[in-house]
């Protein structure tokens, strides 16, 4: 399903230029979430290039990606696909009732010596 | 030198050593950090999103109180210091991005990303020097093989950043040289160690954590330094074996301030 709305916004919120992909792969190559991702960085700028995002608002890769910018820093055509895989997940979470982590799962996660900073930064990409 | 210093919530909480070190080094050296007041958290990470706003106020509210002071601002958290600093420059370089904040801030001056803007590690470098810093060292750190690990945030976007070389950093390494150690260059210093996503997926922060501490190993490195909280708990979480402390411990010990005199 094309929906070009839906395209125009998620581009408009990442600054991100697909056309300027010359589909060389090194962001995909460079990106240490790979093995646990189903589509990869370099899918993630085709696919909303071609306006195929449906799949991708579906997919669990949405939470893998580690925002480490790796991907961005060594794309030779500055295409930053990092920017890309977060406005897609923001599409998604910015929904009714569609945020990943919840208060509830927190206790779960504690230990004596976690940082603020994992849970803040958890919520921040995880939660709206 | 009196500069404003925005610590964050985990420094002052779990990270309270890198805090109290970083604070105690900078009266040996000189300078004073000013801490800002009601300072809230930056949120951990920043969101690249244009249209998020109201996330990024309490970045801007710090930048603020820095220029107010007219003082440059000095973060030592690395992700502190990649929320503020991107949030700056989108302050700089987005005026569409820039006119909401300052609408929604409602304030008489508008703020454009005027505040300089320092991490603990370029204030050594740049405003202190690595070679004044050395001449201060009383305790140096002779021999110990010393691993940097700069992770993601420091580095990464470089275009913002500007730190150092994002693939080569040296200013760690210099650093080390600096208290008397000698620096062990490994590949996975500039690689995330998973960061948050121990939150969703701990095998992938395991894995990641485990090739950052067997590289640095590997290299011969017998303590690895860090200058983020999350970082350190990833890579002790996920058992390394050797020790991960924070940059500013060592710079303490270093420099012959790491008991407090005043307690
Ligand atoms: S920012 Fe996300 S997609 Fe890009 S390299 Fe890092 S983990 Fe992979
Ligand atoms: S590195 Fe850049 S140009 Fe190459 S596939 Fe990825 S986004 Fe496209």
């Amino acid at each position: 399903m094309n929906n070009p709305y839906l395209q125009e916004e998620l581009l408009r919120m990442s600054g991100v230029d697909p056309k300027k992909c010359m589909a060389c792969g090194k962001c995909s190559a460079s990106c240490p979430a790979y093995d646990e991702m189903e589509y990869h960085p370099h899918q993630f700028v085709s696919m909303v290039k071609n306006g195929d995002i449906e799949p991708l608002m579906k997919s669990e890769s949405l939470y893998r990606c580690l925002t480490c910018f790796a991907c961005a820093e060594r794309c030779p055509r500055g295409v930053e696909p990092a920017k890309l895989v977060e406005a897609v997940r923001l599409a998604v979470i910015r929904q009714q009732g569609a945020n990943r982590l919840k208060a509830q799962d927190v206790p779960a996660l504690l230990d004596e010596e976690i940082p603020q900073q994992a849970l803040v930064s958890a919520f921040r990409k995880y939660a709206k | 030198m009196k500069v404003s210093y925005f610590p964050g919530c985990t420094l002052k909480n779990k990270a309270k050593a890198l805090d109290e070190y970083a604070r105690r080094s900078a009266e040996a050296l000189g300078v004073t950090l000013e801490e800002i007041e009601n300072w809230q958290c930056c949120g951990g990470v920043f969101t690249t999103a244009r249209d998020e706003v109201a996330t990024k106020l309490s970045s801007v509210r710090i930048l603020k109180a820095a220029q107010e002071k007219e003082q440059p601002l000095v973060t030592v958290c690395s992700a502190c210091h990649n929320v503020v600093k991107q949030t700056n420059h989108a302050m700089q370089t987005d005026r569409e991005f820039a006119d909401k904040v300052n609408r929604y801030m409602a304030e008489e001056a508008p703020y454009n990303g005027e505040t300089e803007i320092y991490h603990y590690l370029e204030l050594l470098r740049d405003v202190i020097g690595f070679d004044a810093l050395k001449e201060k060292v009383v305790n140096p750190l002779k021999g110990k093989k010393i691993a940097a690990y700069y992770g993601c945030l420091l580095l990464r976007p470089s275009g913002v950043m500007k730190m150092d070389d994002p693939e080569n950093p040296s200013i760690i390494e210099d650093l080390i040289r600096a208290l008397g150690a000698e620096p062990v260059i490994y590949a996975n210093r500039n690689e995330c160690c998973g960061g948050y996503i121990l939150a969703e997926s701990p095998a992938l922060a395991k894995k990641n954590s485990n090739a950052v501490v067997e590289n640095a190993k590997a290299a011969g490195a017998e303590m690895i330094i860090t200058a983020c909280p999350l970082c350190r708990y990833n890579l002790v979480k996920n058992g390394a074996d050797i020790p991960v402390v924070y940059f500013t411990e060592l710079l303490a010990e270093a420099l012959g301030v790491k008991e407090d005199t005043n307690e």
